[in-house]
């Protein structure tokens, strides 16, 4: 079953969008399967369709590109997907033991969501933010410094509907399809919200201006 | 000069620094108005004068890369610039383009009139949304002000840049995957040659650079070669973010001369958190070997680090103290491998399925010496035989964690299972 019109049509137009950043028409397809995975919150087979008519390639083609990707769904995950990184350093930081604690925690079977829809989890690799481990992301924004039990209030409080922000992030976190769509090239004007850079980011500067140690001077 | 020397990272304390006013207050964008003005080739002499070495982890000549672009010929080049930030422990480019994204895109626009390239991406990856979001709010602004688009700042010069969205692959990090990623493919890397400056994206003439050396050339640009030239060491120039985390007091970017050491650093940084000691590191994300207390006084500069018997990387400083297992370690950047090999070549797509099997053997103590002579056997025949450097960064862990622990190995064997408590490991168990 294909798109209905109105969608499909409001997609194309996106579509169009998306295939006109680049010089040829295939560059678009990670962006464009981040625009259906926004529109249904997986990659389905309609999904998958989508992307092989706009770009006049088959399903078959598609589908190896959405399956060689982790950040493409193929079955619905949560509105807030969470993301606890699990590699050497936030392990061993404590990731470990976060991941034990929130999947018992959550129950059930972890490759779905909770049974309210809201919540998914994941276990990540290194998602560039080792100095403030361990880290765990929703909807791919940094959570900092965790803690299991930091982490059991998170779930619980994006269960609840309530506002979670992240640590270094927009001022909350949106829902998965929204996030998505930031990801194909749509942005969301909300840039200028959050921090420039948490306190880790900073710890070199701040302690050269606290010693007075600067770069030389130009020479010239 | 200071034992730090802040450029890069100079302007992150300020709230607003990702913005294209705060930006412009100071100085931003200059040196793009001096670049214009320059003719492109001494542009690339400037950044081949400088020594700036790639910082994405290989070292290679930045301006050498440049000058590879064959010119006069009529095919369109294009700049692509590494923002694929991927490699564990790596965590620098990402809270330079969430503080300071005009940075990046000013050094792009420069480089791309370098190479006389009229089409750039940035290829970032898509698990870090608001840096996405600063990356397009910042393009946008770049547009609005004339600094990308035609005839910028009135010089002639025509510039599109484009910010492209990665979906979750460590191989795309790997500078051919990511083209095969950019043209819409499975990430995987090609065959070398031809090297990208010759066939790159689309098969056109093309430069791929990492985040941190295309921001480090608005300061060549705006200081001079020679004031680069200055820091570092004789073959390792300039400075670079040491990214330290893990076991340490004060974990986060410290920006410094290359050459700087790992004592010096831990010493900024207040040393191994109270109460342990050093036992192994990374000088530069997983895919470089370990090294461990006897090397803090090795410059982290490319030759030094290599003549340590490890590699100099990005400079990603993972410490971990006497509380943290060897072989859990191995095995958790194996099992890493083995999840993002891409498959391609059967070294790596094999080899790290085997490191992953017998290392989870190994960690709970069922294994032999004789498994270490089938490792580092492993080993040789991925080091070297696969398609690319993800094979080869495999090995590095494996191979280092045997030659400098083996005792370990050996007693989870005799003890039969792991000695070690991981909850002595964790950031909360102080």
């Amino acid at each position: 079953m294909a798109f209905e019109p109105d969608v499909a049509e409001r997609l194309e137009r996106d579509a169009k969008e998306i295939i006109a950043r680049y010089p040829r028409p295939r560059s678009a397809l990670l962006p464009l399967l981040h625009l259906v995975q926004a529109e249904e919150g997986h990659v389905s087979k309609d999904g998958v369709d989508f992307c092989a008519t706009q770009l006049g390639i088959t399903p078959a083609q598609v589908e190896g590109v959405v399956t060689f990707y982790t950040m493409y769904k193929q079955r619905p995950v949560g509105e807030y997907h969470v993301g606890v990184c699990i590699n050497t350093l936030c392990a061993v930081m404590g990731g470990d033991q976060i991941w034990a604690e929130l999947s018992e925690y959550l129950g059930g079977d972890q490759s779905e969501p909770t049974p309210d829809g809201k919540v998914s989890i994941e276990r990540i690799e290194c998602n560039a933010a080792c100095d403030y481990a361990p880290v765990m992301t929703v909807n791919w924004e940094f959570f900092d410094n965790m803690t299991p039990e930091k982490a059991r209030r998170l779930v619980d409080d994006l269960r609840a509907g309530k506002t979670v922000a992240p640590t270094r992030g927009a001022d909350s976190v949106c829902g998965w399809r929204q996030a998505s769509r930031i990801l194909a090239g749509f942005p969301d004007g909300r840039a200028n919200e959050g921090v420039q850079a948490g306190p880790e980011s900073l710890c070199g500067l701040r302690l050269a201006d606290e010693r007075g140690w600067t770069a030389p001077e130009a020479g010239r | 000069m200071g034992a730090l020397t802040p450029i890069l990272t100079r302007s992150w304390d300020r709230a607003d620094s990702f913005t294209l006013d705060a930006y412009t207050d100071r100085g931003g964008y200059r040196a793009l108005r001096t670049a214009l003005g320059m003719d492109p080739d001494a542009i690339v002499t400037a950044v081949k004068d400088s020594g700036l070495r790639g910082r994405g982890g290989a070292g290679f000549p930045t301006g050498m890369k440049w000058g590879f672009i064959p010119q006069g010929d009529t095919k369109p080049h294009y700049l692509v610039v590494n923002a694929d930030e991927s490699e564990p422990g790596t965590c620098k480019d990402v809270p330079l383009m969430m503080a300071d994204p005009h940075l990046l895109i000013e050094g792009s626009i420069i480089t791309a009139y370098a190479i006389r390239s009229h089409v750039a991406f940035i290829y970032v990856r898509g698990e870090v949304l608001h840096v996405v979001r600063r990356l397009q709010q910042a393009v946008a602004e770049a547009y609005e002000a004339g600094y990308l688009g035609a005839n910028i700042l009135d010089s002639g010069f025509d510039l599109e840049l484009v910010v492209h969205c990665g979906a979750g692959a460590y191989i795309c990090g790997e500078e051919t995957a990511l083209l095969d990623s950019l043209e819409g493919y499975r990430g995987q890397p090609r065959l070398k040659p031809p090297f990208p400056a010759i066939a790159g994206l689309y098969g056109g003439p093309t430069v791929i650079n990492n985040v941190e050396s295309i921001a480090s050339v608005p300061s060549i640009i705006e200081n001079g070669a020679d004031w680069f030239a200055g820091m570092g060491t004789e073959k390792s120039k300039g400075f670079g973010i040491f990214s330290l985390s893990g076991h340490v007091t004060r974990p986060g970017q410290y920006e410094a001369p290359l050459g700087i050491t790992l004592r010096e650093l831990l010493d900024m940084a207040g040393d191994v958190r109270a109460g342990h000691e050093l036992k192994f590191w990374t000088p530069g994300g997983s895919s470089t070997p370990l090294l461990t207390s006897e090397h803090l006084d090795v410059p982290l500069d490319f030759e030094s680090v290599s003549a340590a018997g490890s590699l100099l990387g990005t400079r990603a400083l993972q410490i971990f103290d006497e509380t943290t297992c060897v072989i859990r370690a191995v095995l958790r950047w194996s099992e890493f491998y083995a999840h993002e090999s891409c498959g391609k070549c059967t070294p790596c797509r094999e080899g790290t399925y085997w490191y992953k099997l017998m290392l989870a053997r190994l960690e709970k103590g069922n294994g032999t010496e004789e498994d270490l002579d089938t490792l580092l056997d492993l080993s040789d025949n991925i080091m070297g035989r696969s398609f690319c450097a993800l094979g080869d960064g495999a090995t590095a862990p494996v191979t280092s964690s045997i030659q400098h622990f083996r005792d370990e190995y050996i007693q989870h064997f005799t003890s039969g299972g792991c000695p070690f408590d991981p909850a002595a490991s964790t950031l909360w168990a102080g």
